[in-house]
């Protein structure tokens, strides 16, 4: 009864299954390269952006948790140590000559030093770091909010997208990341110079770090030393917006 | 409208299964092998598991796997880049597709008519008679109507496994986390969304194959026809 049910031969149906499979995935490998499909994955960033954009509230916080959630490592990816004599020497001088510039499209050009950045008002918060990769971690973050320290430059009007440049090179490429002015005045967005109540540690971006706590861990620049408005990401590194973006196909919006 | 209960025969569609019904069965099938595809390329960036809000350590890891082999992902060699973006494309006819055959099938009944367990069917009784029948391959009964088992299996993916791949994989969002905290609270956590994103979706693979080896058996070529040209309701 089995047998009449089934008008082709069990070898036929498996071996026609593993041709259509084969067909499938090398399809789907010319798919990825074409040109028009890839502008349609990078429509797609534009759209989960405006999407989630629309459903938040645009100063909606993460969640921040309690000292008991601290994880007990907290996991640095990336670099983890610049490596250049440079930095090397401000490790060995606690990064007292360390100075962050403040410059692009503001009123009023900045370099701020580590102490500088202590004395401004700051912002204490235990929250989740959500990796591309899929795993998170648990810390206590302190520092300035970036909002602060744009107010005092005074950010032009023309000024758009907020660029981190950093101490380290990645596969011998400057890292770098941008986010844009929400971000950028969020009640949560900061500098942060400390990591679970201890100074910032070098496998974590020492002296100071972005948090950015809505957005994946590739745009928290670490090793920051120069921060810059700018009107447009078209100029910078290769125009994507970050070192991963350029380099590693990553989206530039990384809320998901 | 007849209340579902006094339906007849008479009241039901001519046709095996709406049109509805076929444009969604087949967008899905498509959206989810794909999403499935990527997922697990995606998966491979870190293949493992936790509960809770954080996890890295291995030791804290209730799963811990090798990475999947190219034949099974999209794209065929390993990036979590573009599967990402391959995943997030896919999710978005999934999720429309899911909502409106789940709204268009409240309308025109099917849901209730055809998907929801009657009380005389949770009756031991007919559940094993219908697991006997389904032992002797006999699939004839029914007169067209989905049998226990088949709503039984239907009902938990319509309603609990594909909504449930959609926010779990919102939950692994940050800024959707900040945007709808019950989200989390719903799953215990983002590792745990991660965690339940990954069991339904093995769940849901396992009941692909099962639907696969049960449209084999009770007759291929008229399965397949059905859901594409609708079918009659009585040639069953």
């Amino acid at each position: 009864m089995t047998k009449a049910l089934l008008p082709i031969s069990r070898r036929a149906l498996l071996s026609s299954a593993a041709i259509g499979a084969g067909l499938m995935l090398s399809g789907c490998d010319r798919v990825n390269s074409s040109p028009a499909f890839r502008r349609l994955l990078g429509d797609v960033e534009g759209w989960n952006k405006a999407t989630q954009r629309s459903l938040a509230d645009r100063m909606a916080l993460a969640r921040e948790f309690d000292a008991a959630d601290i994880s007990p490592e907290f996991r640095a990816n990336g670099t983890r140590d610049p490596g250049t004599p440079a930095y090397q020497a401000h490790v060995d001088a606690g990064f007292a000559d360390w100075r962050i510039n403040v410059d692009g499209l503001v009123a009023k050009p900045l370099s701020l030093s580590l102490a500088d950045i202590k004395a401004l008002p700051q912002r204490s918060q235990i929250t989740r770091h959500d990796c591309v990769e899929g795993w998170s971690a648990i810390g206590q973050w302190q520092g300035v909010p970036l909002k602060l320290v744009l107010e005092a430059a005074g950010l032009d009007a023309k000024a758009r997208f907020i660029v981190f440049h950093c101490a380290d090179l990645y596969n011998g490429h400057p890292y770098y990341e941008s986010i844009d002015l929400i971000d950028a005045f969020h009640p949560q967005t900061i500098l942060a110079h400390s990591l679970n109540g201890a100074d910032l540690p070098v496998p974590n971006g020492a002296p100071v770090r972005l948090r950015v706590e809505r957005q994946l861990g590739y745009k928290h620049a670490k090793y920051v030393e120069r921060i810059e408005a700018v009107a447009a990401l078209d100029g910078i590194g290769l125009g994507k917006g970050g070192y991963w973006e350029d380099r590693g196909g990553y989206a530039w919006y990384a809320g998901i | 409208m007849q209340p579902m209960s006094s339906a007849t025969s008479s009241d039901r569609p001519q046709k095996r299964h709406a049109l509805l019904t076929r444009l969604w069965h087949w967008i899905n099938a498509a959206c989810l092998i794909i999403l499935f595809m990527t997922g697990l390329n995606i998966f491979n960036a870190h293949p493992r598991l936790y509960w809770g809000h954080a996890g890295f350590a291995k030791a804290d890891a209730w799963l811990v796997l090798d990475k999947f082999p190219g034949w099974i992902t999209i794209p065929s060699h390993y990036s979590l880049a573009d599967a990402r973006l391959w995943h997030f494309l896919l999710a978005w006819p999934f999720a429309v597709a899911l909502t409106l055959f789940l709204i268009g099938s409240l309308i025109n009944g099917h849901m209730l008519r055809d998907i929801v367990l009657r009380r005389h069917e949770w009756r031991p009784s007919m559940i094993a008679a219908d697991i006997r029948a389904h032992l002797k391959l006999d699939f004839s009964q029914h007169g067209g109507q989905f049998n226990i088992l088949q709503k039984l299996s239907y009902g938990p993916v319509i309603f609990i496994l594909l909504p449930g791949m959609i926010l779990s994989g919102l939950t692994m969002s940050p800024q959707m986390d900040a945007a709808w905290p019950w989200l989390v609270d719903l799953f215990g956590g983002r590792q745990s969304a991660r965690s339940w994103h990954f069991i339904f979706a093995w769940t849901l693979t396992a009941f692909f194959v099962l639907h696969i080896v049960l449209v084999l058996l009770s007759g291929p070529i008229r399965q397949v026809r059905d859901m594409i040209t609708g079918g009659r309701r009585d040639a069953a």
